[in-house]
């Protein structure tokens, strides 16, 4: 099995990843896809190589949603048991815009933390598998569809395990429109004055938000710098390739400051046809049969 | 009428020294928060967050994820106006032991419309998990702590500082969803909150010695808001129902006394004092409370509206009934804004 390396898997679970998702979107016309191939192998890497995870805990097919928390006895913790026990010596992560629910629901079939049927239930009436999960849904430890609040959380949560001693660390998956909020420059400065060098960010910087490219709408470059001055470790690598990915995640030197990977992305990685659509991908929802019979034919042969 | 200094500051010490859980976040105003003293005493467990709220309630969240409670201290308003989001959703929706300490509410600041924490209680209420209290003297403040223990989920006070009066005695602390009975009388039912429990008490005095039967309740738990206590109390009166908040009359006690009645079939005229939903501006306590009709002489002229008489009640009647010299209050809530 000598040819079965972790690229190779990484690299195959980013494919499967993009090929459930486009299913789905013709499936359901309409799915958040263009997140899904910028971000396929920055969320394959964090599953395949990168996070210290232990096994799920949760049920392989998603209980139906639980009812909020602190109401009939629900507790948090459902949508985080898929990502393993929470343990000391493990890592933990956290999901920040939550809007790419569809990406981490397919990422976890195909590590084997969900089964496939699982997916069949995303954006259905009842289900824990919904379309911008929170933390109720398979995946996601925390509730952040109001962009930019995972990051406190995240210093809140790496505080509390440096006062406990703990060695695992704690991940966010960030998205660059993110970096517009200004809670975030908060997060970053917080995290950078207490040194919690046990956050890793990973942020999928794919250029675009819901009204076009992101300098268009409201410029957030150059984010490494910005990083930097407010006292983090930023580092720039290629979102598509796994080996640069997992190798600033592991190498990159950020004592005593929050590491920031920041993946450079294209929003139709895999899916070239949907370039024609650029910059308009934030939802993508085929418009004619003869479209959506092209995609289909694409399908097909991935 | 006893007067206490910095009771939060040594309550807080004193109760949380067996309670390594308990941490303290700090919005950049430690002195004016009454936790230097904690800070002093255990280091370790007191965490400046600056003036950056938005990251610090959703920090709160995460650290309270982990078992820890983390006891925010900064002016009430900092703590809900602009991180409303990160409250509802880092803190409230996850229903976590987060406490929120809220200082100088209503027009108890010299702040300035900035400072004035008048809507807290009309934008909490409406956030699910939350419960809210409001203190009204030294008794409250030291034995609040002990209630919110129990309340697995967030809190929010509407917190005192500097120097206070003690109103009830040290031995019947605050209790949850249970109003203090302060005085019992068949005219007029008055529930009132935080400070101007204290003015109130001014007036009701002079109020009995004209004949009028006042019934007077001091309410700390805003929500929940099922009192059986005070069901009873506001079906009795012969005249009417009156709340005296130091909040908007939309949203705050007034409103939670409105709804009580209404949902029990209650058929009684009800009267609110408060700020009739209007933002303030900055100067003195006792001026504001005059100026808005939040004082003594303002609970008295509606009651006498509500009696449909003339009382003939000075200020000097009131002042000679005065519990604490306004001059005092003054002068500690000018330290540091």
């Amino acid at each position: 099995m000598s040819t079965n390396t972790w690229q190779e898997q990484a690299q195959r679970v980013a494919h499967n990843v993009r090929r459930r998702v486009l299913e789905l979107t013709i499936e359901r016309n309409g799915c958040y896809l263009s997140q899904t191939l910028s971000s396929a192998e920055i969320l394959a890497v964090l599953y395949t190589k990168a996070l210290d995870l232990g096994p799920s805990q949760a049920p392989a097919l998603p209980p139906h949603f639980p009812g909020v928390p602190g109401q009939q006895g629900v507790g948090h913790g459902l949508g985080a048991a898929y990502n393993g026990p929470q343990a000391p010596d493990l890592d933990r992560l956290l999901i920040s815009p939550a809007h790419y629910a569809v990406a981490i629901y397919a990422t976890l079939v195909e590590v084997g933390r969900m089964s496939p049927q699982g997916l069949k239930q995303f954006n259905t009436d009842g289900s824990s598998v919904e379309m911008i999960g929170a933390e109720h849904s398979p995946g996601f430890e925390l509730t952040t569809g109001s962009f930019g609040q995972a990051l406190s959380q995240a210093g809140g949560i790496a505080m509390a395990r440096r006062l406990r001693g703990e060695t695992g660390r704690v991940f966010v998956f960030m998205s660059d429109g993110e970096f517009e909020e200004g809670q975030t420059w908060e997060a970053v400065q917080a995290l950078a004055f207490y040194k919690l060098d046990n956050v890793v960010v990973v942020a999928d910087v794919n250029g675009q938000q819901v009204d076009g490219l992101t300098k268009d709408v409201m410029n957030i470059e150059p984010i490494d710098a910005r990083i930097e001055a407010f006292g983090g470790r930023a580092v720039e690598v290629d979102g598509h390739d796994v080996d640069a990915l997992a190798d600033a995640i592991a190498n990159t030197e950020h004592r005593e400051k929050p590491l920031f990977v920041l993946a450079q992305t294209n929003t139709t990685e895999g899916i070239p046809y949907l370039d024609e659509r650029k910059p308009h991908l934030h939802f993508v929802r085929f418009k004619s049969d003869e479209e959506m019979a092209r995609y289909q034919a694409f399908l097909d042969q991935m | 009428m006893e007067l206490l200094n910095r009771v939060h500051e040594n309550n807080l010490v004193r109760w949380a020294a067996d309670k390594p859980e308990v941490v303290v976040f700090s919005g950049d105003l430690t002195g004016s928060t009454e936790i230097g003293l904690f800070k002093k005493t255990y280091p370790d467990r007191f965490f400046s967050m600056g003036m950056a709220e938005q990251n610090m309630l959703s920090w709160a969240g995460g650290m309270a994820r982990e078992g820890f409670t983390p006891f925010l201290h900064t002016f009430a308003v900092f703590l809900y106006r602009r991180p409303l989001d990160q409250l509802s959703m880092s803190v409230a929706y996850p229903n976590l032991r987060v406490r929120l300490f809220g200082f100088l509410p209503g027009v108890s600041t010299p702040g300035g419309v900035t400072h004035q924490a008048i809507d807290d209680i009309a934008i909490l209420r409406g956030i699910p998990n939350l419960r809210i209290f409001e203190v009204g003297d030294a008794t409250d403040v030291e034995t609040l702590l002990d209630v919110i223990q129990d309340v697995d989920g967030p809190v929010y006070v509407r917190m005192l500082r500097g120097q206070i009066p003690r109103l009830f005695p040290r031995s019947e602390p605050l209790q949850f969803d249970r109003a203090r009975i302060i005085g019992t009388g068949t005219d007029v039912t008055l529930l009132s909150s935080g400070l101007c429990t204290e003015e109130a008490m001014r007036a009701t005095e002079v109020l009995r010695r004209r004949g009028v039967s006042v019934a007077h309740l001091h309410v700390s738990t805003l929500k929940p808001f099922t009192d059986p206590t005070i069901v009873e109390a506001v079906s009795k009166p012969k005249f009417g129902v009156i709340t005296m908040e130091n909040h908007n009359v939309i949203g705050g006690l007034g409103t939670c006394v409105a709804e009580v009645m209404a949902e029990h079939g209650i058929g009684k005229k009800l009267t609110r004092i408060g700020l009739q939903d209007t933002y303030a501006h900055g100067a003195s306590f006792p001026y504001l409370m005059s100026k808005y009709g939040l004082d003594a002489m303002a609970l008295v002229r509606r009651v006498e509206e509500l009696l449909d008489t003339r009382l003939n009640v000075t200020e000097d009647d009131l002042s000679s009934v005065r519990l604490q010299e306004a001059a005092s209050l003054s002068v500690s809530q000018l330290e540091a804004l």
